[in-house]
């Protein structure tokens, strides 16, 4: 029996990508909420950057939009049951 | 003069016709302050993400225009006095906007399913 730890396998580790600079999106439209609900859970909660992998620069974007979507009613303040 | 878009929701009490001339007193405000519209979109009855004055639901409206920065605030008092608007959300739009509404107008990705990859400027 080995007392040593089991070597972790660092090349299974899926690599985070912003999907907007690989895309080549400029501009988050506030008006597509079916979009915009890939960066939220399911409380209706915006989504951190370590999860979704987006960059800094599109984070600040994709947050404004979605706070825009909320003003008009396209998307929750709170909720329990989206998705 | 910038390009702005406002997007507003009416009450659903309204009829059909009394939201079209709505929506007509709005556009002639614009006008009248010496604003170009360049789209004018009306989205139809759509149900709310949550109640708004206890109502589940609002004709959706969008313009897309040009303008000067002193009308947006004389729109925006219209919008206030109207009883009937229940929500309004204007938006200065930069070039990559409109780079992405001018793509929307021409219906190149359709509303519903647009994936990512047909966002792709």
């Amino acid at each position: 029996m080995s007392l040593q730890n089991e070597p972790i396998n660092r090349d299974n580790k899926r690599i985070k990508y912003c999907r907007f600079k690989k895309n080549g999106i400029k501009y988050i439209d506030y008006k597509d909420p079916n979009f915009l609900l890939k960066f939220l859970n399911e409380q209706g909660k915006i989504l951190p950057r370590r999860i979704t992998g987006t960059s800094v620069k599109y984070q600040k974007k994709v947050s404004k939009a979605i706070k825009r979507a909320r003003h008009i009613a396209l998307l929750p303040y709170v909720t329990d049951s989206l998705k | 003069m910038n390009n702005y878009e406002t997007v507003f929701i009416l009450t659903p009490v309204l009829s059909e016709d009394q939201m079209k001339d709505t929506v007509k007193k709005f556009s002639k405000i614009l006008k009248e302050n010496g604003s170009k519209i360049i789209n004018e979109e009306m989205w139809g009855l759509k149900k709310l993400a949550y109640p708004i004055q206890h109502k589940s639901t609002g004709f959706y409206n969008l313009f897309e225009f040009e303008a000067a920065p002193e009308a947006i605030s004389k729109l925006e008092t219209e919008f206030r006095r109207d009883e009937t608007i229940m929500r309004f959300l204007t938006t200065a739009l930069d070039k990559h906007a409109m780079a992405y509404n001018e793509k929307r107008r021409k219906g190149e990705f359709n509303k519903k399913s647009k994936s990512k990859e047909e966002v792709v400027t």
